[in-house]
């Protein structure tokens, strides 16, 4: 008899499910890797433009570009005030025609309908829309984050008035309080809180995205990015990169003390 | 509350006015820099584009039905590479970002001064930097394909598998680490023996929530040049052939509706 060892649970107790998967990921494994199609001889060129890159980290240009640096930034910051502005206005009716104990279903059904679309698709896409339709510069910009603004506050703020005490609102509908009075008396002293540090959250990812719809034509930062990367010029590009660093952290920063102060 | 005398008759008031005087301030300010902003952008708009705007929109969407269903044969081969690079860039991220964690996490750190520091500052890094912004550095570098698409993905994810690996590796018990540690294990063993299963249910929940990120991600890398579907999308627009743009959101809102599925699935699996 053959003293018994201990071995370690597997992650999957079922061993066929587990023999299944693994065989699976491999053959995956396998296909995928073999169809990439790779320019290796490309690849070792471009090395030594990563050391030029890496270089350029160290030793940044904040100078011979300045203007347009700061020209962009000051784009990217107008975009994402007046676009999360836009969106937080127009996020309150969505949000509140997607909440199943204050709407009728059709309107519910709409809400969230409309809150889905525009949660599905990336900013940069929308953004692709927008330029064609508005035409190049910073308000198809603003149309792009408001739009995703408004499916990104809606739906948090939905479920917050869902998950809301159902006794205050019907305290003031049995007193004959109208919707706007419901509204006004009954939901909002208990989101408003909550609709503030989404606000904050959103205006914080308004920044980060705005950075990269200029790349579409949608104005912002990410034009001058875009360009000083075509042209090859690292240490401009550099420069950009560790600001926007420096800016989505100190507005996580702020946002973060902001909401924590909410709380 | 405070409370005020008028004639010595108690007058309450909801805030005080320096209370009152600050929120209007605080107002003051945000319509300042909102009408600034506005003024910015208005600046900086041909307003006679938006004029026609809902006409171009009417003429957009009449161009875009219906969506060219043929252009579907064309678009598998991409769209297998996008699913590449969104799977393929998650497991290069999670090689990297595995031991990064242990790096990072307060209760696994080596004792070597700077090392932590280090380790948080290329989470922070990864995490700042969209994985478009990482695509557009990196096609410039290793030139335009799914190669540079899968190490954008790797780059942006490190940062967040670290961030949320390391607070799990932070939020583990303790106790199974000093039986082990006391029952002689080297530290390695400690890592594998006592962390690791504990942190092993967060680690699959993570990993396959930033696939699905990913593979949302992955759609639109193309637009910089970094292989997938978002090269078709960005051709099929610089031609104006809407009719196939709109078969490639169609596919992209299906294997994005998919991917979240699954992702939902094997999350509720694991935890």
């Amino acid at each position: 008899m053959t003293a018994r060892t201990w071995r370690r649970p597997p992650l999957i107790a079922d061993a066929r499910l587990r023999w299944g998967l693994s065989v699976a990921v491999v053959v995956y494994l396998l296909l995928a890797v073999s169809s990439l199609e790779v320019n290796w001889q490309r690849v070792l060129d471009g090395l030594e433009r990563g050391a030029d890159f890496a270089r350029a980290l160290i030793t940044p240009d904040f100078t011979s570009r300045s203007e347009d640096i700061l020209d962009g930034f000051l784009e990217s910051l107008a975009m994402t005030f007046v676009s999360t502005a836009i969106g937080l206005l127009l996020a309150i009716p969505v949000a509140v025609g997607a909440a199943r104990n204050l709407s009728p279903l059709p309107v519910y059904l709409l809400c969230r309908g409309f809150i889905a679309v525009s949660r599905s698709f990336q900013e940069i896409i929308i953004a692709i829309l927008f330029v064609a339709m508005l035409g190049f510069g910073p308000l198809a910009g603003v149309a792009t984050l408001a739009f995703a603004s408004i499916g990104f506050i809606a739906k948090l703020l939905a479920e917050d008035i869902e998950a809301m005490d159902p006794r205050p609102l019907e305290a003031i509908r049995a007193t004959g309080g109208s919707l706007a009075k419901t509204l006004h008396w009954g939901v909002m002293p208990i989101v408003l809180p909550r609709l503030v540090g989404v606000a904050m959250y959103r205006l914080d990812i308004n920044f980060r995205e705005s950075a990269i719809i200029g790349i579409v034509g949608a104005g912002g930062i990410g034009a001058t990015l875009n360009t000083a990367f075509d042209r090859y010029e690292y240490d401009t590009a550099a420069a950009i990169l560790l600001l926007i660093i420096v800016i989505v952290l100190a507005s996580e920063y702020a946002s973060g003390f902001i909401r924590g102060r909410l709380r | 509350m405070p409370v005020y005398f008028d004639d010595g008759q108690p007058v309450w008031r909801r805030r005080s006015p320096r209370a009152v005087l600050l929120t209007w301030l605080g107002w003051f300010v945000a319509v300042a820099v909102l009408v600034t902003s506005w003024m910015f952008v208005s600046e900086r708009t041909i307003w006679i584009f938006v004029t026609d705007a809902p006409s171009q929109g009417a003429d957009l969407v009449s161009r875009m039905l219906p969506p060219d269903w043929a252009y579907t044969a064309t678009l598998l081969r991409p769209l297998w590479d996008t699913i590449n690079i969104a799977t393929l860039g998650t497991l290069l991220a999670l090689v990297f970002a595995t031991p990064l964690a242990f790096l990072a996490a307060r209760n696994t750190t080596p004792a070597l001064p700077g090392v932590r520091a280090a380790a948080l500052l290329i989470i922070v890094a990864s995490r700042s930097i969209n994985s478009l912004i990482w695509a557009l550095l990196l096609v410039t570098i290793i030139g335009p394909g799914v190669l540079a698409g899968i190490l954008a993905i790797a780059l942006r994810s490190i940062g967040f598998i670290g961030k949320l690996l390391y607070e799990a590796i932070e939020e583990s018990d303790h106790r199974p680490v000093e039986a082990i540690v006391a029952s002689g294990a080297s530290p390695g063993q400690m890592r594998l023996y006592a962390i690791a299963p504990q942190i092993a249910p967060a680690f699959a929940g993570i990993s396959v929530y930033r696939w699905d990120i990913n593979i949302r991600e992955a759609t639109i890398l193309g637009l910089v040049g970094a292989g997938g579907i978002g090269l078709e999308l960005i051709a099929s627009v610089n031609v104006l052939a809407w009719g196939r743009v709109s078969m490639i959101f169609l596919l992209i809102l299906a294997t994005v509706l998919l991917s979240e599925w699954v992702s939902a699935r094997v999350r509720a699996a694991v935890t």
